[in-house]
C-alpha cells in the first residue's frame, strides 16, 4: 500500500498554523453570528409585523441558499460591482457569520418560545418592564434550551469552515491541500487535517457539555 | 378600591366577558366563584391589564386602567398577582424571586430587598427555604413563595387566580391560611376559587359568575344558604 506519513512531517507545522486561521475566522464568525442572530431572535418574536418581516425573510434567503455561493457572491460578486478587492478573512467573516446568524436567530426564537409563557406573565404582574424581563428572567431560561442546538451550530460552522478553502484563505483545509499538490500525496496531508479537525470539534463538544451541566444546577 | 363599569372581552368571535360592572372596595375580600369557562380568570385579569378589555372601563383608585394610554407597568406594581401555577422564576432562589422585583421595578436597595423578602418569608413560615430553588419545594411551599413575591411590592391590591386548584389537597390548606392572614391585615383582595369553605368563611362577598356575565353578587352567608337564581343554586348543590 502506498502510505508514508514521514513525506509530511516537514510540512507538518505549516498545516498547524492552519489551526490558529481556522480558529481566527470561526471564532469572529461566530460571535458576529451570535451577536447578529440574537438582534434577529428579538426581532422575530416581537408582535409587530414590520419588526418580524424583515428578519424572516432574511432568514429565508440565508438558510434557503447554499453557504458555498453566499461565500463566492460576498468574495468575488459583489467586489465585481463595486471595483473593490475583499480580504479573503473578511469575506470569509461576513459569509460565515451573515449564514450563522440565520441559524442562530432560529435558535434562539424557539428556545425564548419554549419558555413558559407564564414567566413572561408573572414578570408582567410584578410591573417588570420588557428589557429586565427579556435579559434576567427569559434569556436565562432560553439558555438552558439553546445551549444543545447552539452547540450543534457552532460545531457545523467549524466544520463547514474548510470551505473558505475555495476562496484561498489559508485555513487549515487549504493548508492540506497545498501540501498534497507539492508531495503528489493526498492521503497523507488530509487524514491529518481530518484528525485535527476531530480535536476541535471533541473539544467543542466537551466545553459545551460542560456548560450545560453548569446551566442545570437549578434543577 | 376597583370599579368596573360594561366591562367585556372578547377573544375573536368569542365573547367571555359580558357587561361586568361591580365595585370592590378597599379592604375588602371578594370571592369569584363559578363553574369553569364562566370567565372568572378573564375577569381577574383584565384587573391588571393581563388582558386588555375589549370594552367598558376600570377604575382603581379613581384612576381609569382600562384607557389604552395608560402605562400598564405603573398600574401593576400596586397590584400583586398569585397564579394557579406559581411561575416562580425557577433560575433564582426563593429568596431571589421575593427580592427581584423591588429591585428591578422600585430600585429598592439590595439590603433593604432583602430585609423585607426574609420578613415576608418568614410570615409564610418558609424561613428555612430562602437559599432553596423552587424546583425543591412543594407545591403549597411554591404558592406561599409566590405569595410573597407579590407582597413584596407591597401592592394595595392582591389577585388570586384559583390559587389552590393545582395542589395536592393537603397542601391547600397551608396556603389558605396564609391568605386568611393576609384578609386580616385588610388587604384588598379578589380571589378565583373554587374552595367553598374558604369564600364562605374569609369573603365578605361573593361574586358569582356564569357565561361570562355576574349573575349574582352578596355576602357569603346568603349566598350560600339562600341563593337567589337558579343558576346559583345548581352550581352550589354540584360544588357543596
Amino acid at each position: 500500500m502506498n502510505l508514508d506519513f514521514s513525506q509530511i512531517v516537514p510540512s507538518i507545522p505549516f498545516i498547524l498554523e492552519g489551526i490558529g486561521a481556522t480558529l481566527k475566522f470561526v471564532s469572529v464568525s461566530i460571535i458576529f453570528g451570535l451577536v447578529l442572530g440574537t438582534g434577529l431572535a428579538l426581532l422575530k418574536i416581537s408582535n409587530k409585523k414590520w419588526m418580524k418581516w424583515p428578519a424572516d425573510i432574511y432568514t429565508s434567503i440565508f438558510r434557503g441558499t447554499p453557504l458555498i455561493l453566499q461565500l463566492m457572491i460576498i468574495h468575488f460578486a459583489i467586489p465585481q460591482l463595486f471595483y473593490y478587492d475583499i480580504p479573503v478573512f473578511l469575506s470569509a467573516v461576513l459569509a460565515f457569520g451573515l449564514n450563522s446568524a440565520a441559524y442562530v436567530s432560529e435558535i434562539i426564537r424557539a428556545g425564548i418560545l419554549a419558555v413558559d409563557k407564564g414567566q413572561v406573565e408573572a414578570a408582567e404582574a410584578l410591573g417588570v418592564s420588557y428589557r429586565p424581563m427579556m435579559i434576567n428572567i427569559i434569556l436565562p431560561q432560553a439558555t438552558k434550551n439553546i445551549l444543545p442546538a447552539m452547540m450543534n451550530e457552532f460545531i457545523t460552522l467549524t466544520k463547514e469552515s474548510a470551505l473558505v478553502s475555495t476562496i484561498g484563505y489559508m485555513d487549515l483545509m487549504r493548508r492540506a491541500e497545498i501540501v498534497g499538490a507539492q508531495i503528489y500525496r493526498n492521503f497523507e496531508p488530509l487524514l491529518f487535517a481530518g484528525i485535527i479537525y476531530w480535536v476541535m470539534i471533541f473539544i467543542l463538544t466537551n466545553i459545551g457539555s460542560w456548560v450545560e451541566r453548569r446551566l442545570r444546577q437549578s434543577d | 378600591m376597583i370599579k368596573t363599569i360594561e366591562l367585556s372581552k372578547t377573544f375573536g368571535e368569542n365573547t367571555v366577558l359580558k357587561d361586568i360592572t361591580t365595585t370592590i372596595n378597599q379592604g375588602e375580600v371578594v370571592a369569584v366563584i363559578g363553574p369553569s369557562g364562566s370567565g372568572k380568570s378573564t375577569f381577574l385579569r383584565c384587573l391588571n391589564l393581563l388582558e386588555n378589555p375589549s370594552k367598558g372601563y376600570i377604575w382603581i383608585n379613581e384612576k381609569e386602567i382600562s384607557n389604552p394610554k395608560i402605562n400598564k407597568l405603573d398600574i401593576r406594581k400596586n397590584i400583586g398577582m398569585v397564579f394557579q401555577h406559581f411561575h416562580l422564576f425557577p433560575h433564582m432562589t426563593v429568596l431571589e424571586n421575593v427580592m427581584y422585583a423591588p429591585i428591578k421595578v422600585k430600585n429598592t436597595k439590595k439590603d433593604l430587598a432583602e430585609k423585607i423578602g426574609k420578613e415576608l418569608l418568614a410570615k409564610v413560615g418558609l424561613t428555612d427555604k430562602i437559599d432553596a430553588y423552587p424546583s425543591r419545594l412543594s407545591g403549597g411551599q411554591k404558592q406561599r413563595v409566590a405569595i410573597a413575591r407579590a407582597l413584596a411590592m407591597d401592592p394595595e391590591i392582591m389577585l388570586f387566580d384559583e390559587p389552590t386548584s393545582a395542589l395536592d389537597p393537603e397542601m391547600v390548606k397551608e396556603v389558605l391560611d396564609v391568605m386568611k392572614d393576609l384578609a386580616q391585615t385588610g388587604m384588598t383582595m379578589v380571589v378565583v376559587t373554587h374552595e367553598m369553605n374558604f369564600a364562605r368563611e374569609v369573603a365578605d362577598r361573593i361574586i358569582f359568575m356564569d357565561d361570562g356575565k355576574i349573575m349574582e353578587e352578596g355576602n357569603p352567608k346568603e349566598f350560600f344558604s339562600n341563593p337567589n337564581t337558579k343558576r346559583a343554586a345548581d352550581f352550589l348543590s354540584k360544588v357543596l
